[in-house]
């Protein structure tokens, strides 16, 4: 049967499950926008940059498991999607982005809204297709879709030139059912034996063990298997910032996340333990800091899909290289019960020494009570996007997550200005769970346009924007680092945000005390839609504790204070 | 990871025969600011791959970090760093060079001890040919710099793993 370019597309979609799409149209991809009526399977959303659909794809794909699709037309469409694919590649999320190009006559005659995006995007996808036939379409998007979900997920980018789009061809529907291969592609799954029962006599041997977890507990889905894990060996926990909501944080074994700005008893259990098995994580440098002087008394094991991990940042002892829970599966039928009673009394002592999470007792309003108030009232079962920040950085600290892959956060690209559009491409994701974006009011106004798609739309997304007008994180550096030299780190114009959100057609209120945090949560809680708070916080506030870039945590900073 | 000396490395990739193939491995090259010394592509025995042979100067966890990069393209196939294990290696080089009727035999004769073809003949110019290490190539041309090298081309290298004895 003859199908257009456009329609291949269409059922390629729908045939892997990419029914939600957020996107704009442009003239080169047209074509594909005159054919979506034909298939109501698909739901458009119509958001109002091309930033804002990629980062709404990568927020839906986090908090469904499903990879996010966006469209963009060429040119500028298409260009302005790059951020967000840098965003999702950094951080490992399944995400399918479609643009439209310019005719095949056209191409390199620097057309209208020409651009090469496949050349443009090569550093920030996981892998890129230029399609130019029509009869390529299918095994494209199959190969997209293969490619974009499994091994290391990441963003795929589809180019299709505006003929190609209306280009007939014969095609049989049957394709669809074939499986494909992908010759030199073969994410490994199961890691080599040897290196298990390697790893499995470092933790016998092990005095002071701590499991690293991170994002790709997550996106292995393999949840039971690190509380097994923990649990069956008696293992304290320490999660990265990606690696949140991978254990719960109520869990006895639960030691938070460490580095730049983790709370101390992480960053000091990783310190002074004999043996750090890391499941899912890269050793970024935001947790290592020198990595001279990293946990340089233990053994390390190193769980990982990626080979291109092993030993990039931290040489360790004993690589495991495969799909993090087929991984933990190989291990846990070998693992003996154990105790470490010595080593988790001592890191509770850590713990009482160090108070990273004690609140000050102040008239003021501070971010981190008002995340704490949001712990509270939504009893850690939020789901919760931000921003990049002292606000992101309150939030990993403040909020105790205790439900499943509830943390949204540009965690390896530190894109400021996700909060808004991710937030809203993680409620359409997870309908059922309540979503809450805590933004600064540095970050939110770069991508505040999206708040017309979520009224639009009616996505009942909860804003909790801590508001100083400065530049929060900025000003903290400054005042540390530059000698109290501050330049380009406050706003004196921000706008009245509640007016503003108003204006979209949103409801929200203006906090600007204490006593106010509680009562204004619980409204929004309550409100069927979507509403923003605007969090009145005092200027000078800084995140502690705190190790500064490329030092150890014996350099830790921490504030004393009188607090709750 | 900081590497004291900065070595010679040759890596050997089998890719995918496909457009812009090229474009991703060397894009992971310049990203760690790496030069390519030296690149030979051609077909493989597989059909639908071609194998490519690169020399790149850089420190040798640095090269195998890139190398573990290359693994991760969906292209790449397969890819060896085989500057550590036994490997023969060859490059070929064209030469045009000054040669007037007087000259020419004295040139011939020369490049006999390095098994020189002549693939062009011109009325003062000649064009030869030969195969060989890096080394030999070398001696060659400052062999003939005094009759005046007009133009020289050299493939690079490509490199094979030795069989078992």
């Amino acid at each position: 049967m003859k199908k257009t370019g456009a329609q291949l597309l269409c059922e390629g979609l729908i045939h892997h499950g990419g029914t939600k799409i957020f996107g704009i149209p442009g003239g080169a991809i047209l074509p594909l926008y005159g054919t979506l009526s034909q298939y109501p399977e698909l739901e458009h959303i119509l958001v109002r940059h091309e930033q804002g659909a990629s980062h709404a794809a990568d927020g839906f794909s986090r908090a469904s498991g499903k990879p996010g699709i966006c469209f963009a037309t060429s040119g500028p469409g298409a260009t302005n999607l790059i951020t967000g694919m840098a965003t999702a590649m950094m951080d490992s999320s399944p995400m399918i982005a479609i643009t439209g190009q310019v005719s095949r006559p056209g191409i390199g005659k620097d057309s209208f809204q020409e651009i090469d995006i496949t050349g443009a995007s090569l550093p920030v996808t996981k892998h890129n297709y230029l399609v130019m036939n029509a009869s390529e379409i299918p095994q494209v998007v199959k190969e997209a879709f293969h490619i974009a979900t499994t091994g290391r997920p990441g963003p795929v980018l589809i180019d299709i030139p505006r003929d190609v789009f209306m280009e007939e061809v014969e095609f049989d529907s049957s394709y669809w059912e074939q499986d494909i291969e992908i010759l030199g592609y073969k994410p490994p799954k199961f890691a080599d034996n040897t290196q298990v029962d390697n790893a499995i006599k470092l933790i016998e041997q092990s005095k002071r063990p701590v499991i690293l977890a991170g994002h790709g507990v997550i996106i292995s889905k393999a949840y039971e298997e690190l509380l097994k894990l923990a649990e069956s060996a008696q293992i304290p926990v320490v999660t990265t910032l990606l690696g949140i909501s991978s254990f719960p944080e109520n869990h006895v074994l639960s030691l938070s996340f460490p580095g730049m700005h983790g709370v101390a008893w992480a960053s000091l259990a990783l310190d002074q333990a004999d043996l750090i098995i890391a499941i899912g994580s890269r050793f970024d440098d935001r947790i290592t800091g020198d990595t001279s002087r990293f946990a340089t008394r233990s053994k390390k094991i190193h769980i990982d899909i990626d080979p291109a991990e092993i030993n990039k940042n931290i040489e360790v002892d004993v690589p495991l290289i495969g799909n993090v829970k087929d991984v933990l599966n190989q291990l846990l039928p070998k693992i003996k019960p154990k105790t470490h009673i010595d080593w988790i009394n001592h890191i509770d002592k850590l713990k009482s020494d160090h108070p990273s999470l004690k609140i000050k007792k102040t008239d003021d309003l501070v971010g981190q009570y008002v995340i704490k108030s949001l712990s509270d009232e939504t009893k850690g079962e939020s789901v919760i996007v931000t921003g990049v920040g002292q606000h992101q950085m309150w939030a990993a600290q403040h909020y105790t997550y205790c439900s499943q892959n509830s943390w949204i956060s540009s965690g390896g690209l530190g894109t400021m200005g996700f909060e808004v559009p991710a937030a809203l491409g993680a409620k359409v994701g997870c309908p059922d769970k309540m979503v809450w974006s805590i933004a600064g009011d540095g970050g939110f106004q770069m991508t505040l346009s999206e708040l017309a798609t979520i009224v639009e739309n009616n996505i009942k997304v909860k804003f909790a924007l801590l508001n100083n007008n400065h530049l929060g994180m900025i000003t903290q550096w400054q005042e540390m680092f530059f000698n109290e030299d501050f330049y380009a780190n406050s706003y004196t114009a921000n706008p009245d945000f509640v007016k503003l959100a108003n204006a979209y057609g949103m409801k929200a209120l203006s906090v600007d005390n204490n006593e106010d945090v509680r009562p204004a949560i619980r409204e929004a809680n309550a409100h069927d839609g979507p509403f923003l708070i605007d969090f009145k916080i005092k200027k000078e506030e800084n995140v502690f504790p705190m190790i500064p870039s490329g030092q150890s945590v014996n350099e830790l900073l921490e504030e004393s204070i009188d607090g709750i | 990871m900081v590497s004291s000396s900065k070595s010679s490395r040759t890596v050997i990739a089998l890719v995918q025969n496909r457009a812009g193939v090229l474009a991703r491995i060397c894009g992971l090259f310049r990203r760690q600011g790496f030069n390519i010394a030296s690149l030979a592509v051609g077909r493989s025995e597989q059909e639908g791959l071609s194998r490519m042979t690169f020399v790149v100067e850089g420190p040798e966890e640095v090269v195998r970090l890139v190398a573990a990069k290359l693994d991760r393209l969906i292209e790449v196939v397969k890819v060896e760093d085989i500057s550590d294990k036994e490997h023969v290696y060859r490059e070929m080089v064209l030469i045009k060079l000054n040669a007037d009727n007087e000259k020419r035999g004295e040139i011939l004769q020369l490049a006999n001890i390095f098994n020189v073809k002549t693939v062009d003949v011109g009325v003062d110019q000649m064009t030869i040919e030969t195969t060989g290490d890096s080394k030999d190539i070398e001696s060659l041309l400052e062999l003939l710099e005094p009759y005046g090298v007009i133009e020289v081309m050299r493939t690079g290298r490509v490199a094979v793993l030795k069989s078992l004895e």
